[in-house]
């Protein structure tokens, strides 16, 4: 049970990536959903034997390295905390699957997607059920390949293969520092073992490294390990250009299941964390700083699948924040429920885009609710869940991230809370410009188009309404064990909090008013959008050309469709509305910085330091020897005057050098 | 006398010469004698393989002593002996040598055409060299081996290369025997005052503090240009680009492990407050090789000086593994010149499948090969990524166990050596996607063929390799652990004897 639930993903990838091609496309495809759903299977028994009945267990599996005390093995940790995980990605990665069968179905090498597909779930399994950082950090490293891999599936598109390289190299921004983290942690323990690091934080709590106290320094460096993962600010940008990737990947990694192992890796830290007052108020400002800056940018973004992306930024900020102020169980219970609706949505705008024939700009939608109905109701349900409104999964565990945030009575924690209650406002706000750009008003596609608009086929409608499922209950029955009254057994220890830390406790005794309040911004949020986008179409237009340098280059809706035009190339009008629709120029920024001094400073280290530098002194000395010999060479005339002359010039030399040395 | 029964290392070590002698003497039509050098090549190179498999399964790895050691007196009246032995620093590296040969003679099979038996005789003196180098535990005899690998490496570059080889095979030749001559003259001065050229014997020696200076940098002068470390990298990607696939394999997978294994081997235990001493000049010069060679690295349009830019990378966390002196860094260290054997040798090899079809090096002659060669595709990525050091891959572990260890001396060393995982991320991957990712433009490039069964027999031991050595590295770390702890202490005890004789 506790092996299969991590290992028929990896027979399923083997099946399909090796054998895809004797197996042929249909049983390759077929062989890994039934992996993936055995794996469910286990997973969810996993789930009810440790989780529910309080069981933890660790599997040892072969020793990795064992270097004058380093000892590293190989090993499945099951307790609360990872058993959650497992659950939860083997449960969607299976729907996932199975809707990647008919998304996928007019693909050409659709075994080489499901070999990576799988690939990716294992490895990510390999990741949450690690007993110590090196495996996790194969499984980091392992996600981030199998990421790579899929945002650069179609590679004969440029635009993909530099997302997929981007992704790859920003996360390894990160992932230095996290191996710089762990790097100190086994200078200060001994030991990068969980069950050793944690007892032993208390005894070391007090040590220095470097004039640093070494407990913070490990935090904040595991901190910036895990900013790259999730992509939070500073570290974000690859997250939204990795949308190049097919739209079940995008739903599977870059929403439901990757981008969380940060969060994921805070959590399973939280023993160390507790100990880092001033790593965790970092966690807090950055991750709530990034759910406010992502949501500004979702406002304006006309990628369907990149304003859900910028969506995924924000929560994960959230996550981040709830984290910081020490309540790891409500971030760990958003990220559960941000899975089921996130995907959702993904899954969603997938089916939507399926139906435009591959138009992803909402600019170029509309009008097409009548058409695909259960898409449009599955898509209403997971921007509820996403806005918080009361009832859905998202409203039990967002409202539960802000009332800790309140809770928190620190300065970063009051922060979190204006920049997560703003932040709550924005999504409700994108979620519903979203939905109403998409589904309603006139048809703004051409009608070539909109005649093909039909609804998606079966075995992509179930995972959509299972998740649905899923983004209606989670919240209500779940949140009595992750965060409600039988949290400390559920937990069963699997997450540490503090002597000091009564986060838990405080977050369910705030005024009345704050539990109610991000519902009430939701809800405004939502009547904005309704009032610019239903109510007063020209609005839009008219604000964004307000708050504009060159409003001309404001484009009205609906769009003049030009012919192979791309988001990237629009012109950039300026001003606020410029610097929102840019992404606040981070990627102009980045590219300044270090992309082009890089570039530069490689071709002058190649050829001016190699090629004139280190090597024109040894073949200056060569073409020295070569001159030199070559004038030796001159002297040879062969005339026997020549000869005769030199030696008679010698022979006066001599007898001068003689007389005047007598 | 010793483990085996019968003197293996000799055997491993004059066996190919055998092999090469029995090549010489076949007469014949050229076709005819190509094709028996080929195979004859094949079986010697394999046997000594199979033999050399007896030291995996007999080595003690619990005892750091020298094993399956063999003694002649050569030259007694000179205190110069034959002296051949290994221990948990140089067992694997004979392997190394021994599996890469019939590799690279399998690599070669097709693509050289000319002077069939003279190349496959060059390979086997190679071979002969690189295990007598290993394996010797005279100064003097290791001295002639480790010069003598130049020989069959210059014709190797010289006469089979690509365009511009000789002047690669020149500088090669220089740049490597310039190094060497400074080194003969520490040997002479060590064999002055010891009296004696064998090295189990010198270890015993102690050396003077301001005679230490002088022999480190002496020694410094041949190894770090073999290693090579920046500056004096430059001859490398040259003799890469023009040598043939195989000669490129063998120079990178095992000829560059032959300075590092020199400050393994001599500097360290011989010179031990030197080496302390001068150990931040090293993790200088290495970070400097780290960042410096990813970034020119990142500039080339040439397959084959990619890789080879990436060798000094990958060689400079080396030296900063060998340099910090405790168990996780020289381990990581001795693992990375492994792992770097196997991965960039494989690198190599995959250019070259590119090469013998294309007939061209540059990168932006390629796009989109992967759709043609989708099994090429498969194995190239996956050496791509090891080379990248991602965990699970050969290269991690070693990576890995250096950044550990060199954070306990200087956390900026570990830093610096962690940005090559960004940069190396960056050039390798960059590579990939212009040669095998985007679309097919050249209509040359949609008639090539995916692997030949030949091809698959090569590349198929190396992926297991790496594999096994990137998931279950266990059994490769249990060969140095024992030596390896055994030079720790050995250095932090001179280090202490110096202390206590300062105070």
């Amino acid at each position: 049970m506790f092996v299969g639930a991590i290992f028929f993903p990896l027979l399923g990838a083997c099946l399909s990536g090796f054998l895809g091609r004797w197996l042929g496309d249909k049983l390759a495809q077929w062989a890994t959903v039934i992996c993936m759903a055995l794996a469910a299977v286990c997973g969810s028994l996993a789930f009810a034997h440790v989780a529910m009945d309080s069981q933890p267990a660790t599997v040892p599996l072969l020793t990795w390295m064992d270097v004058g005390g380093l000892e590293i093995s190989w090993a499945l940790r099951y307790d609360t905390l990872s058993v959650v995980m497992v659950a939860m990605v083997t449960f969607i990665s299976t729907l996932i699957h199975l809707y990647s069968v008919g998304y996928m179905s007019h693909d050409a090498t659709p075994t080489r997607f499901f070999a990576y597909l799988s690939l990716f779930t294992f490895m990510m399994l390999m990741l949450v059920t690690a007993d110590n950082l090196a495996q996790l950090f194969f499984g980091w490293e392992g996600v981030g390949l199998a990421s790579y891999l899929l945002i650069g599936y179609w590679y004969d598109r440029e635009s993909a293969n530099r997302a997929a390289m981007k992704a790859f190299i920003v996360n390894r921004v990160g992932d230095v520092f996290f191996m710089l983290g762990l790097a100190l942690t086994f200078f200060t323990f001994g030991s990068i073992e969980f069950d050793t690091i944690f007892p032993a934080v208390a005894q070391h709590a007090n040590d220095r490294f470097a004039g640093l106290p070494a407990i913070e320094l490990i935090g904040v460096l595991l901190f910036l390990g895990a900013c790259g993962k999730s992509a939070q600010l500073g570290l974000h940008t690859w997250l939204p250009d990795a949308m190049e990737g097919p739209t079940p990947v995008s739903a599977l990694i870059h929403a439901a299941t990757m981008v969380t192992a940060g969060v994921f890796l805070m959590a399973r830290m939280s023993p160390l964390m507790e100990y880092a007052p001033v790593a965790l108020a970092i966690v807090t400002v950055v991750g709530a700083s990034t759910a406010l800056f992502a949501a500004t940018i979702g406002c304006v973004q006309n990628d369907i699948k990149r304003i859900i992306a910028y969506s995924t930024c924000s929560q994960l900020g959230y996550m981040f924040f709830a984290a910081g102020v020490g309540a790891y169980q409500v971030s760990v219970f958003h990220l559960f429920t941000h899975a089921f609706f996130k995907a959702l949505l993904f899954l969603g705008a997938g089916s939507v885009i399926h139906a435009m024939s591959d138009e992803q700009d909402i600019r170029k939608m509309g009008g097409i609710w009548t058409k695909i109905p259960v898409t449009y109701v599955v898509m209403w349900i997971g921007n509820l869940a996403l806005a918080g409104i009361p009832f859905f999964a998202g409203y039990y565990s967002k409202d539960a991230i802000l009332e800790a945030a309140y809770a928190a009575h620190s300065g970063v924690g009051a922060y979190a809370w204006v920049c997560g209650m703003l932040a709550a406002f924005l999504t409700a706000f994108y979620s519903w410009r979203l939905l109403i750009l998409t589904f309603h008003g006139k048809p703004r596609a051409d009608h070539h188009t909109m005649e093909h608009v039909h609804e998606s086929p079966a075995v992509m409608l179930i995972p959509l309404l299972l998740l649905a499922v899923g983004a209606v209950l989670t919240g209500a029955v779940f949140a009595p064990f992750f965060v409600g009254e039988h949290a400390h057994e559920f937990w069963n220890g699997a997450i540490f909090n503090g002597e000091h830390n009564h986060i838990l406790h405080a977050m369910h005794e705030v005024p009345e008013w704050v539990p109610l309040a991000p519902t009430v911004m939701g809800i405004a949020g939502i009547a904005l959008a309704y009032v610019m986008y239903m109510a007063a179409p020209g609005l839009p237009t008219r604000l964004a050309q307000m708050f504009s340098a060159r409003p001309q280059l404001v484009r009205r809706l609906p769009l003049i469709p030009a012919e192979g035009e791309e988001q990237q190339t629009e012109p950039n009008p300026g001003g606020l509305y410029g610097f929102l629709l840019k992404k606040w120029y981070f990627d102009e920024l980045y590219d300044f910085l270090f992309v082009r001094p890089a570039r530069r400073l490689a071709e002058r280290f190649w050829k001016v330091g190699d090629a004139r530098i280190i090597d024109g002194m040894p073949n200056g000395v060569a073409s020295l020897a070569a001159a030199g010999a070559r004038g030796a060479v001159r002297i040879q005339t062969g005339r026997v005057a020549n000869y005769a002359f030199a030696m008679i010039i010698g022979l006066v030399l001599f007898v001068t050098l003689f007389l005047i040395g007598r | 006398m010793n483990a085996a029964g019968f003197p293996l290392l000799s055997l491993l070590t004059f066996l190919p010469l055998v092999g090469s002698a029995v090549i010489l003497s076949i007469r014949g039509e050229e076709a005819v004698v190509a094709r028996n050098a080929r195979w004859t090549a094949l079986w010697t190179s394999l046997i000594v393989f199979l033999l050399s498999l007896i030291l995996w399964a007999r080595f003690d790895t619990s005892s750091a002593a020298f094993q399956f050691e063999e003694k002649l007196a050569w030259l007694p009246e000179f205190g110069v002996g034959y002296h051949m032995g290994v221990d948990g620093i140089s067992v694997l590296f004979v392997l190394l040598s021994t599996a890469l040969t019939p590799l690279c003679i399998l690599a070669s099979w097709e693509s050289v055409t000319a002077r069939v038996r003279e190349y496959m005789v060059a390979f086997l003196v190679l071979e002969t060299m690189m295990v007598g180098m290993f394996c010797a535990l005279d100064f003097i005899v290791f001295y002639i081996f480790f010069e003598a690998v130049l020989i069959p490496m210059f014709l190797i570059i010289g006469v089979w290369g690509g365009a511009r080889r000789v002047y690669a095979a020149f500088k090669f030749f220089l740049y490597t025997l310039l190094g060497s001559v400074l080194m003969l003259l520490a040997i002479l001065y060590l064999w002055y005052t010891a009296g004696t050229t064998d090295v189990p014997a010198l270890f015993e020696l102690q050396i003077p503090r301001s005679a230490q200076a002088w022999i480190f940098f002496a020694f410094l002068a041949s190894f770090a240009v073999k290693v090579p470390m920046w500056p004096v990298h430059t001859w490398l990607p040259d003799a890469h680009v023009e040598a043939p696939t195989a000669g490129s394999v063998i120079l990178a997978g095992v000829l560059l492990k032959m300075g590092a294994y020199g400050f393994l081997r001599f500097t360290l235990p011989l010179l031990p407050e030197a080496s302390a001493e001068f150990a931040p000049l090293i993790f200088a010069l290495s970070v400097v090789a780290v960042v410096y060679t990813s970034l020119v690295a990142l500039a080339q349009e040439d397959m084959k000086k990619l890789i080879a830019y990436s060798s000094v990378a990958h060689m400079g966390i080396v030296t900063i593994g060998i340099f910090t002196f405790n168990q996780q860094g020289l381990s990581g260290a001795l693992f990375t010149m492994l792992a770097h054997g196997v991965v960039s040798g494989a690198l190599f090899l995959c250019v070259g499948v590119l090469y013998d079809r294309v007939h061209s090096r540059e990168i932006l002659r390629y796009g989109g090969v992967a759709k043609i060669m989708p099994a090429y595709a498969l194995v190239f990525m996956l050496f791509t990524m090891a080379s990248v050091g991602l965990p699970g891959l050969a290269n991690f572990v070693g990576e890995f166990l250096v950044i550990v260890g060199a954070w306990r001396v200087n956390p900026w060393v570990a830093f610096g050596a962690a940005l090559g995982m960004i940069l190396g991320a960056a050039y390798m991957l960059y590579l990939y996607r212009r040669v095998a990712f985007g679309r097919i433009t050249r209509d040359d490039l949609r008639a090539l063929l995916d692997l030949s069964p030949r091809e698959y027999a090569v590349f198929a031991p190396l992926i297991a390799l790496t594999l096994w050595m990137g998931i279950y590295p266990q059994p490769f770390l249990s060969f140095f652990e024992a030596s390896v702890a055994a030079l720790v202490a050995r250095h932090e005890a001179a280090l202490n004897l110096s202390r206590l004789a300062g105070m």
